[in-house]
């Protein structure tokens, strides 16, 4: 035993500063010279101002914004506390959330709700919703802007992506990336003739 | 369902499938030390680090020499894990200022990570620091993955071998499999998860003002470096709470498949390289056969459950019909998490794209009983392939017993002592996980960590102990297991679920490798082809069925009738 303990340390010193130091930082060094936007979480920056990342979501609650999916991430779209509810199928808190959140969503548009607007993701920082979902919602944010539908529409066209090659993974709608949109159309719309 | 689901599940294996055979003629190639295209650089650095090691090359260690240096390379392994986890307050590259984890917590994490587990009772951006990622979790995911990719290469060699002594040596098979396999795949693996959104920083974090004025924190990490051999080596702990299913570890369909894809195809290649080492390519294949065949209806039967059953929550609440969303990302649903939960729970990984305790019920059985058949199917890195093989020793010997004749496996006799050694590996699973979880399903202190009461709250503690013993990692994560009692047994199933395997499992190579090579005679059974691959599904099946099927009838079964009962 005593014979294998000189390999044993030895090698654990080695792989330490190999693997443990020499790996990681070189792939970040590597990662920050040349690709530094992705590897510095895909920040968004609107007007000078860095407003969250296109990969992870943030709250929406007034009635203009395209409205994200509810979250169990800490108190609520926790980026430094990811989580899913882990509620089992039979969970009565489970079923109560479900109801209370369908019946506000009931008072707000008459269409049937989706699924994923009254479940909570793994991450809690969804950033995405289906389009059915935002489809849902585009009444109540035209209203409340005084947009076209049709033009609210077309905004989260351009924010929607299909699944991967066809068939790996959902359609899905970027949230931020459609409320960022609407606030950039509000103020073009607003902007008095020249 | 649909189609796409369907075809979702199909490429995702068959890509894993076509990978594996290329790198398992590679992976044999590493483990019999014959010339790679990556020795003129490798080469030097391998000589370097084993005279360093006090190694000389040519030394073939005896089994027990070889168990020894296993367990020697664990011990050391765990002592610099604990210390770095007790000490992270004091170290360097800490810009979050966590302090140093408590004493069970930090045994249950350093047990986990050397027993390539990855159990995690803590959330991980909230306590470990970028240092501990570094210099302890992401070592130990690489050395422990070489150490089951050189427990598998000993055995090869025992199955080889006509009269030897020796397995090979330990750190010699531990030095290549780092070097020539699993750093060149994790850099460049590293360098594409980047290139698709994958973040890799040292920073803390980024505070921001959300548009609605909120204030955010982005938590960061070197996170690519240490998701691709989390996957590549079976490891599955996340750098996020969230593990994959966190946007930052996992943040579209092409990352997604790349891990499930990283996370199955080297303990698939091992089978192969074993097969081109033991000169049995047609018996690896049907080795292979059957952990794709297992794992196909895995995806499959968790699709279907993910879809079809009713939700009683939602029906109360009169949404419209749907997949079952809750622990679920958009941009996988049903499919992709369906195939990535049997892929991770057959190949003791453990790593989640969507939250397994928020699964329907028989969705979350079917991720409970993929851990329970052994985690061969097709296993972590090397752990997978022995634990096949124990798995192959009691198909023949059950077959030897029907027709009368000493069962023999790839032309070396089968007898009492081997038959003996693989029950006491096989033994293992239940004797842990059934008896801790009994245990735990009376006591006070040790129900105080469930979220959910009820058959789903037993899953809970089942799923524990499973994940434990089989060295998967995943759970179900209403389990709140960052306590003393919870800490302690779940370490103490680890080691038992890693250690007490590798032991019996070496003791079987050491008498295989004495044997002398048999030539198959006109009465040997085939052990390759059709019948021999139903056989060994047969024996798998069987085998976990009258070992837990009593404990999942009060778990996810009858959970599963109370959801269709609460559904009308």
């Amino acid at each position: 035993m005593l014979s294998q303990l000189r390999p044993a340390l030895v090698s654990m010193v080695l792989f330490t500063a190999v693997l443990g130091l020499g790996y990681p930082l070189a792939v970040t060094g590597i990662a920050q010279a040349a690709l530094p936007a992705q590897a510095n979480g895909s920040l968004v920056v609107s007007n000078g101002k860095v407003v969250g990342s296109s990969l992870i979501a943030q709250g929406f609650s007034q009635p203009g914004y395209l409205h994200p999916r509810p979250s169990a991430a800490g108190k609520g779209y926790d980026a430094a506390g990811s989580s899913g509810s882990n509620y089992g199928p039979l969970n009565a808190d489970y079923a109560a959330r479900v109801k209370t959140d369908a019946d506000a969503l009931r008072a707000e548009a008459a269409a049937p709700i989706p699924v994923d607007a009254v479940t909570t993701s793994g991450s809690g920082l969804d950033p995405d919703v289906t389009p059915t979902n935002a489809e849902r919602q585009v009444a109540r944010i035209a209203a409340a802007r005084g947009l076209a539908p049709e033009r609210v529409r077309t905004l989260i066209a351009a924010a929607t992506q299909g699944p991967t090659l066809g068939f790996l993974g959902q359609p899905r709608v970027n949230v931020l990336q459609v409320n960022l949109a609407l606030d950039a159309a509000g103020r073009t719309e607003q902007r008095p003739p020249q | 369902m649909d189609w796409r689901g369907w075809a979702e599940i199909v490429f995702t294996i068959g890509l894993t499938l076509a990978l594996s055979w290329p790198l398992g003629a590679y992976l044999k190639r590493v483990w019999t030390g014959e010339p790679t295209w990556l020795d003129p650089a490798l080469g030097p650095v391998q000589r370097g680090t084993l005279a360093l090691l006090g190694v000389k090359p040519g030394t073939s260690q005896g089994w027990l020499a070889y168990t020894v240096s296993v367990l020697a390379f664990s011990a050391v392994g765990f002592a610099f894990l604990y210390a770095i986890l007790r000490l992270q307050g004091l170290l360097p590259f800490n810009p979050q200022g966590f302090g140093g984890l408590s004493p069970h917590l930090a045994f249950n994490t350093a047990v986990s990570f050397v027993t390539n587990t990855n159990w995690q009772s803590y959330v991980p951006e909230a306590t470990v620091s970028t240092f501990s990622q570094m210099a302890g979790l992401t070592v130990q995911n690489f050395v422990s993955a070489a150490a089951g990719l050189a427990i598998a290469a000993a055995v090869a060699r025992a199955f080889a071998a006509d009269r030897a002594e020796g397995l090979g040596n330990f750190w010699v098979d531990v030095v290549r499999i780092v070097l020539y396999v699993l750093l060149p795949v994790s850099l460049v693996g590293a360098l594409v998860l980047v290139a698709l959104d994958v973040p890799q920083s040292l920073a803390a974090g980024t505070p921001v003002t959300t548009v609605e004025g909120a204030q955010q924190t982005l938590a960061l990490f070197p996170v690519a470096s240490q998701e691709i051999i989390k996957q590549f080596g079976a490891n599955g702990g996340g750098i996020f709470n969230a593990n994959s299913a966190h946007p930052f570890e996992n943040p579209n369909a092409w990352t997604n498949l790349i891990q499930i894809v990283a996370m199955n195809v080297l303990g698939l290649a091992a089978v192969f390289a074993f097969g081109r080492m033991v000169i049995a390519t047609r018996e690896a294949r049907a080795l292979a056969a059957v952990m794709v065949i297992l794992l196909g209806a895995a995806a499959g039967g968790l699709y279907a459950a993910e879809t079809l059953t009713p939700q009683p929550a939602m029906q109360a609440a009169h949404v419209a019909v749907g997949p079952s969303m809750e622990g679920k990302e958009v941009r996988f649903g049903p499919a992709s998490t369906a195939v990535f939960a049997a892929a991770t729970t057959g190949a003791s990984d453990g790593a989640v794209n969507g939250m397994h305790g928020s699964f329907t019920p028989l969705g979350g059985g079917i991720a409970l009983f993929m851990i329970q058949l052994g985690e061969i199917l097709p296993g972590g890195v090397g752990s997978g392939l022995y634990g096949m093989i124990v798995m192959a020793l009691l198909a023949v010997f059950v077959a030897g017993l029907m027709v009368g004749r000493t069962p023999e496996y790839l032309g070396k006799k089968v007898e009492a002592r081997e038959i003996k050694f693989a029950m006491l590996a096989v033994l293992i699973l239940p004797i842990v996980i059934l008896g801790f979880s009994a245990v735990a399903a009376v006591l006070p202190v040790a129900l105080k960590g469930l979220l959910n009461s009820g058959p789903h709250g037993l899953s809970e503690i089942l799923y524990a102990y499973s994940s434990a013993a089989g060295n998967n990692g995943s759970a179900f994560a209403g389990l709140t297991a960052n306590a003393p009692w919870w800490n302690t047994t779940l370490g103490i199933a680890m080691l038992l679920g890693r250690f007490a395997y590798i032991v019996p499992v070496l003791a079987i190579a050491g008498s295989i490798a004495a044997k002398p090579k048999l030539a198959p005679t006109a009465g040997t059974l085939s052990s390759a082809g059709p019948m021999f691959t139903g056989l060994l599904i047969g024996i798998i099946l069987i085998l976990g069925g009258l070992q837990f099927f009593p404990a999942l009838a009060l778990g996810p079964i009858v959970e599963h009738f109370q959801v269709l009962a609460a559904a009308r």
